[in-house]
């Protein structure tokens, strides 16, 4: 988006300011979150640009899901602020299902509906929360469907699927709301090796078409070939981030360090 | 056996039948909203209220410790003026109600709780309201769970129906508790029994088979 007034060399400064401004979709402003005395997140912030694929990666427990999950209020934050389009998202509002709408989230474990076959499952969210015209969102399902490859299952039921299967239509699932960003959350850890690929293809892709993602992972070979910008996550705080081939090749923190390390082997 | 055996026997099990359809409709109806609203106010519910939570539980939980025979005798005031008299098939209907409701609530209330909590916060995160979720997939995913409730429910009324007879409730648990009981006519306390045991089943049978095949979660 530009501003109006942006051909005038004068207010260049000030412009670039505002077009980054403005093309900031989301914006998490210190938030905490406790689980009684357990820190998960501490006075966390990230901000996520319109088309930008942000990388979480971390150790296990570090708080990158329940980021994730405080971002649509699935966890209620404690302190801080998480804006979605420069408005705050209030977990007690009226509005937050509408606010929902424009988040959509792939969960590991897919939560796909299993008494819905795969084209009940794609259609359900637009018409009864998007009030879309059934025939149209069926239309979009399958054209979705057939771009994953899938097209072939869209009467089966989710358990004749296999995990891959299943993650991509949880993929597709998400993408029929057209939401302004998407969360992925750890979407391959479910999965056998030879079904990651097929996943993080499709996910790639979404990248491709400038897709704003916020991607929590644990296979760095996938976050380095996505990421636009890579966020290191340990005891719920960010301790290093940047783009992706100064993060791999040269970390600066001895923690990111030792983090990368345990991923290689000799 | 005379005639007239056979023919008391036949309305028998008309009244027997609309007594347990009549009471599982019926209690249903107030059930099935019943539970629901346990299962959304609960703690983990869509919506946790404790308070109203706490209320229905207490209720449910009384009048679920009140044993029917006693229950039937309770509520004779209540029929009476409900339905205009206490005993017959129709009054007997009121205190089934009244035991099943509860118990339907609690039925319904496991039955949703069983519903993987992943997949409700899948719709939770597609912006869907409570009630969409309530509808489109608490209920569609818990339907399994929500007939073998309903075949459970209609067996154990069944049974509660029979055991009205002693009041006067009629159908084949009064023909049984008058004849067999009272006259001494084993025979026809025998026929009353292996009825109730193939009505039993009949239900038992078809509620499981329908479940089984609406079940798309395994093979």
């Amino acid at each position: 988006m530009l501003s109006p007034y942006c051909d005038s060399p004068a207010n260049s400064l000030v412009c670039k300011e505002w077009v980054i401004k403005m093309n900031e979709i989301l914006n998490i402003n210190g938030i905490s979150k406790k689980y009684g005395d357990l820190v998960v997140l501490d006075n966390l912030s990230l901000k996520v640009k319109s088309g930008e694929v942000v990388v979480i990666v971390g150790p296990s427990g570090c708080g990158k899901s329940t980021l994730l999950r405080c971002i649509n209020a699935l966890e209620i934050i404690d302190d801080g602020e998480v804006a979605l389009d420069g408005k705050a998202i209030n977990p007690h509002d009226k509005n937050l299902s509408k606010v929902r709408e424009k988040i959509g989230m792939v969960f590991q474990s897919y939560e796909l509906f299993p008494h819905k076959t795969i084209l009940q499952n794609l259609v359900l969210a637009p018409v009864r929360v998007k009030k879309m015209n059934r025939k149209e969102a069926e239309k979009e399902a399958l054209h979705l469907l057939e771009r994953v490859g899938l097209l072939s299952k869209k009467d089966n039921y989710p358990r004749q699927l296999s995990g891959g299967q299943k993650q991509r239509v949880a993929i597709v699932r998400a993408l029929m709301m057209n939401p302004e960003i998407l969360l992925m959350d750890e979407i391959t850890a479910a999965l056998d090796p030879e079904m990651v690929r097929e996943v993080l293809e499709v996910v790639l892709d979404l990248a491709k078409e400038g897709r704003t993602m916020i991607i929590v992972t644990h296979e760095l070979q996938f976050a380095k070939a996505a990421a636009d910008r890579m966020v290191f996550i340990d005891g719920g705080r960010i301790i290093e981030e940047g783009e992706p081939k100064e993060f791999f090749e040269n970390p600066k923190t001895e923690r990111l360090k030792k983090f990368l390390h345990s991923f290689t082997y000799e | 056996m005379n005639e007239n055996v056979i023919a008391m026997l036949i309305s028998g099990i008309g009244e027997t039948l609309y007594m347990t359809l009549g009471s599982v409709i019926i209690g249903y109806i107030i059930g099935l909203p019943l539970g629901i609203l346990l299962y959304v106010s609960g703690k983990n519910g869509l919506r946790p209220c404790m308070p109203l939570y706490r209320a229905l539980d207490f209720i449910c939980n009384i009048i679920r410790s009140i044993p029917f025979l006693i229950l039937l005798i309770l509520l004779i005031p209540f029929t009476r003026l409900l339905v205009g008299q206490s005993y017959g098939s129709t009054a007997t209907i009121v205190p089934l109600v009244v035991c099943a409701a509860p118990y339907i609530a609690r039925v319904v209330e496991a039955s949703l709780t069983d519903v993987d909590a992943g997949v409700i916060e899948a719709a939770k995160a597609m912006g869907a309201s409570n009630m969409q979720i309530i509808c489109k997939v608490l209920l569609v995913e818990a339907k399994t769970s929500l007939i073998t409730g309903f075949t459970i429910t209609t067996g154990l009324l069944l049974g509660y129906s029979a055991m009205s007879g002693t009041v006067g409730g009629g159908g084949l648990g009064d023909i049984a508790v008058r004849y067999g009981y009272y006259r001494w006519q084993t025979d026809i306390m025998v026929i009353t029994v292996i009825l109730l045991i193939i009505i039993f089943q009949i239900i038992q049978t078809a509620g499981m088979k329908i479940s089984k095949k609406l079940d798309h979660r395994k093979r």
